[in-house]
């Protein structure tokens, strides 16, 4: 059902140690992993002005928390979740200067929420980098009533503000951080398809 | 705009002595109506018939871009270069006529910046004259800093600094003051854009400190016309033309090919927008890129050549034109 090869499809890729003033971290979950492995080849001068939050939702006992700290990095705080970890980053942001660094790591919805956050005070989508880990759960709006259904594992979905049943698009705006749902039996009421699950 | 593209006639109405190497020429189109209007940042191709030589050279426009009546651009002298500058300083006076192109914006004001920090070097000032009276109305925050030899050398030193006060600093190489580019890039609110036009060695150093100190690609911009290099004479062959022809130490590739009468594309005449890109189908020699549009990859393919600025040493050069 998804379309393939539409352009506002974010693309990710790995997370690489970039010049700059300040290094500012956002992970979620395994999105901890994504930090680790760059410690493991980035210059270790880019840790002392570095800040990391991390969101380590079922991650929790992998003890990610104790190795990131461990970087000696300037800041490393936890967040029970992405709702409450975004207001840390926009106390970063908030005064910083060009040549800041963001990294993001972890679920679409957590690098598309931090993302709206950064572009938001100011930070170029350039500046931004995010590697995808953990599951392919999507934030998805709806076009009928705006309204933003999260956590979205399925094709289609319901959406949670309106009800109507809505196809998934790959179709992604960086300003809602968020992909497109369309009403899928708009012409035939009812007819829906099998409901499937490919944002596990 | 190609060879072909709309042409404007215009009389010049007014030249004035700006410093002792820089003189500025105001424009009017010659039946006495509008310019086109056109955005801060964008430059016109001045056509000059020097003699024989039909010489096409790019002037960014410094007039306020609202301002239709007329154009005006300011042009150094250069004794050491092909001689479209002293043509122009030489044989163009009050009532003068000359061609010029239509207005191309190659070094546009990028809108989404929430901060401009403007640097500039000698005569690269003209493009930032028209840009600043766009973001002073549009109340969009600024900064000149504005790098030339002495205070007399400088072009429009006085006026800036009354218009703008102390949004502009200037910089005098007389005086052993240099822009503090370390300090400038350090220090700069998210979402600044930073541009830059002036001298390649000034460009290369202020690009090279911005990216070393973490500024992404989206937030810089440059304009840099390259004047065509000189070199020794060789033959390039037109294989759709099927014409063989002969370019001479001071011309240009791209000018040899319009002497021989063969419409061909162009837009900065300076390397810069890659409009006059060409395809090479065979190369016996060596390929002197000039241009900073191809990519290196591109270079290496040995299958493009950017005739505007680019030349050829070797026995024979083929071209898809």
């Amino acid at each position: 059902m998804l379309v393939k090869g539409i352009k506002s499809r974010p693309v990710y890729a790995t997370l690489a140690a970039r010049p700059g003033r300040a290094h500012l971290f956002v992970a979620g979950g395994e999105g901890a992993a994504a930090i680790l492995d760059l410690a493991a080849i980035a210059p270790r001068s880019m840790w002392a002005d570095a800040r990391i939050v991390h969101v380590p939702g079922a991650s929790a006992g992998q003890e990610f928390g104790r190795q990131l700290a461990g970087l000696g990095v300037r800041s490393y705080d936890e967040r029970p979740t992405i709702t409450a970890a975004l207001p840390l980053l926009r106390d970063w942001l908030d005064g910083a200067r060009m040549g800041t660094q963001l990294y993001l790591a972890g679920t679409e919805v957590l690098i598309g929420r931090a993302m709206q956050v950064a572009l938001d005070a100011g930070v170029d989508h350039s500046a931004i980098q995010a590697e995808h880990r953990g599951s392919l759960a999507r934030r998805v709006q709806c076009v009928h009533c705006k309204g933003i259904t999260e956590d979205v594992r399925t094709q289609p979905v319901r959406c949670a503000s309106c009800g109507l049943m809505l196809l998934v698009r790959d179709h992604y705006s960086r300003r809602y951080g968020a992909f497109m749902g369309v009403n899928i039996d708009a012409e035939d009421p009812g007819d829906v398809p099998p409901i499937e699950e490919p944002f596990a | 705009m190609s060879s072909a593209a709309p042409k404007i006639l215009v009389t010049t109405t007014e030249v004035t002595d700006v410093t002792p190497m820089i003189k500025r020429f105001r424009f009017a189109a010659a039946d006495g109506g509008p310019l086109p209007s056109f955005s801060g940042g964008a430059h016109v191709i001045v056509e000059m018939h020097d003699g024989s030589v039909l010489r096409r050279n790019p002037y960014s426009l410094m007039s306020p871009p609202s301002q239709t009546s007329s154009y005006t651009i300011s042009v150094r002298r250069d004794d050491a270069g092909r001689g479209g500058s002293r043509f122009l300083h030489r044989e163009v006076g009050p009532g003068s006529t000359l061609t010029i192109s239509r207005p191309v914006n190659l070094f546009p004001i990028d809108w989404r910046a929430r901060k401009h920090l403007l640097i500039a070097g000698g005569i690269g000032i003209t493009p930032f004259l028209a840009q600043m009276t766009q973001l002073l109305a549009a109340a969009t925050p600024f900064e000149l800093h504005y790098a030339v030899r002495s205070r007399e050398q400088g072009a429009y030193v006085d006026e800036l600094e009354e218009l703008y006060g102390d949004r502009v600093s200037v910089y005098c190489g007389d005086r052993g003051t240099r822009v503090p580019v370390d300090d400038l890039v350090a220090d700069q609110p998210l979402g600044t854009h930073l541009s830059v036009c002036g001298p390649t060695g000034m460009m290369e150093w202020v690009l090279s400190t911005a990216r070393a100190a973490g500024w992404p690609e989206h937030a810089l911009h440059h304009e840099r016309f390259l004047a065509p290099a000189s070199g020794k004479p060789y033959v390039v062959t037109l294989a759709l033309s099927k014409l063989s022809v002969p370019v001479s130490e001071q011309q240009s590739m791209l000018e040899a090919i319009e002497a021989a009468g063969v419409p061909a594309p162009y837009m900065c005449r300076g390397g810069a927008c890659g409009e006059c890109e060409t395809t090479v189908l065979a190369c016996d020699g060596t390929m002197l890129h000039n241009d900073v549009f191809l990519s290196a990859e591109e270079r290496a393919s040995g299958t493009k050549i950017m005739p505007c600025v680019s030349r050829f040493e070797g026995r024979s050069l083929v071209l898809q034109r």
